[in-house]
């Protein structure tokens, strides 16, 4: 996509800096929606965890751990419900809107993991983790990346999955049977959340390890200088 | 070849593109005091609205085996005030105002005159905790129907003997599962689960199981959220 490609000019040197388009604002959109979507579904997820800080008996109850008040939103259990169950509906609807674009724009190619990623996985983990030397970078996503934010979305799924069957364990009984009864489907739902929340700490290592030009993008679209050559 | 373009250039491309980001921050109206409060009941209410969509009359809630209950002394007993209000159970009789025929008071020998269901189903309380229970009763729709209730009101409201109060939307009331109960785990209910009388309703989450019935009103409005919890701020509808 040429018209995704630039040269900068410098107006003193005259030298040529590339930049490339690699984020369509419906993603952008989408990622800063969810983004405080996804901070409010934690926090009001923990107060209502808190009501119930077990996944035991309620007679005896033991508790799994004490989540203090201070990292949870809504005040109370009402409260955390009232956040929970508004903002659900923009975390989806953002979710339907991003998968859609995805899917017929066709841009989800960028990002989609495929089988022929999987040989880049090894390399590219060996790199962050062990210091191997760095591949190079041959498009927007790097396999490792892709395998990452692949997951992300399938979580993001889950999350909605698991949330319907414990929400609404009689008219998704089947959805709850998936998950092996209602009772595990409230344990699979606060896993994902971890699982999301694992993603998301090593998403903020990496923006910050990658500097600004990378942030931006997130913003403007826009990457300057990227580390591979446009097409 | 790619265009070209110089700094300034770029800059006002980058600009443009941020600025296709301005709705993002209509979520900000969250963050605001005032108007917080509204935002977050019309999320409630929203939710509310999708779950009377969802509610399907005539789709069951699952039922259990006699060795999946929890034990009866495992089942919690929750209140908002106290676990026995201290009905005197030799007075008692339910009175039932409102968009009926027949208003006036009814004995539990007259509700338990009507066929009697008995049903292993799941309490689901708010807090995130669940039991399975033995329910015995008769159908709430059996009841109205004896007593000749309106069926285009749009709710059944409830009082207790405690001062709690609850109501249920018309549709979920004539449901086959809602019972107006009087027996758990084959027994006479104990004080402490609502004696005499007490609503069991498997598609409803724990805070509509309202204990200690006294009064019942067929109506077409409740006041405020129409319950207890309800008026606290929890979901008036609250099905699952």
């Amino acid at each position: 996509m040429a018209e995704g490609v630039l040269e900068i000019e410098s107006a003193k040197s005259g030298e040529l800096t590339p930049a490339v388009y690699e984020h369509p604002w419906p993603v952008r959109f989408c990622h800063w929606v969810n983004t405080v979507a996804l901070f409010v579904m934690v926090g009001s997820g923990l107060q209502i965890f808190r009501a119930f800080p077990s996944f035991g008996a309620k007679i005896p109850q033991k508790d799994l751990l004490d989540w203090p008040k201070a990292y949870a939103l809504g005040g109370w259990l009402g409260g955390g419900l009232q956040w929970h169950l508004t903002f659900m509906w923009i975390y989806m609807a953002t979710g339907i809107f991003y998968l859609g674009y995805q899917v017929f724009s066709g841009n989800y190619r960028q990002v989609l993991f495929m089988p022929r990623d999987l040989r880049g996985v090894w390399p590219m983990a060996r790199h962050y983790f062990f210091f191997g030397p760095k591949p190079p970078a041959r498009e927007t996503y790097n396999p490792l990346q892709k395998l990452a934010y692949t997951s992300a979305i399938l979580l993001g799924v889950l999350s909605v999955l698991t949330g319907f069957a414990i929400w609404k364990p009689v008219q998704f009984s089947w959805l709850a049977w998936l998950m092996g009864g209602f009772h595990l489907a409230r344990v699979w739902h606060f896993a994902v959340m971890w699982a999301i929340l694992f993603f998301v700490f090593g998403h903020l290592v990496m923006v910050v390890l990658h500097g600004w030009n990378n942030f931006m993008s997130m913003l403007t679209g826009w990457k300057k200088d990227p580390e591979y050559t446009p097409r | 070849m790619p265009s070209r373009t110089n700094q300034r250039g770029f800059k006002r491309m980058n600009r443009r593109e941020l600025l296709k980001l301005t709705p993002v921050l209509a979520l900000g109206a969250f963050a605001i005091h005032k108007l917080q409060e509204p935002l977050l009941s019309a999320g409630l209410g929203f939710s509310d609205w999708a779950s009377r969509l969802m509610f399907r009359k005539h789709h069951l809630a699952p039922t259990f085996a006699d060795s999946e209950l929890t034990p009866f002394e495992k089942f919690p007993i929750n209140d908002y005030d106290v676990d026995d209000p201290e009905v005197d159970l030799d007075q008692w009789a339910l009175t039932v105002t409102g968009e009926v025929q027949k208003r006036g008071d009814y004995t539990l020998a007259q509700i338990q005159a009507l066929p009697k269901i008995q049903q292993n189903t799941r309490h689901v309380c708010v807090e995130g905790w669940d039991v399975i229970g033995r329910f015995g009763g008769t159908r709430l729709s059996e009841f109205l129907k004896m007593v000749g209730a309106d069926p285009t009101a749009r709710f059944i409201s409830v009082k207790c003997e405690d001062g709690y109060y609850e109501s249920l939307d018309m549709a979920t009331a004539m449901h086959p599962q809602t019972l107006l109960c009087y027996e758990m785990y084959d027994q006479p209910l104990t004080r402490e689960h609502g004696a005499p009388l007490r609503l069991n309703v498997p598609t409803k989450i724990g805070y509509k199981q309202a204990k200690y019935l006294t009064d019942l009103k067929v109506t077409h409005i409740i006041e405020k959220a129409g319950g207890y919890w309800e008026d606290q701020g929890y979901s008036e509808f609250y099905g699952l």
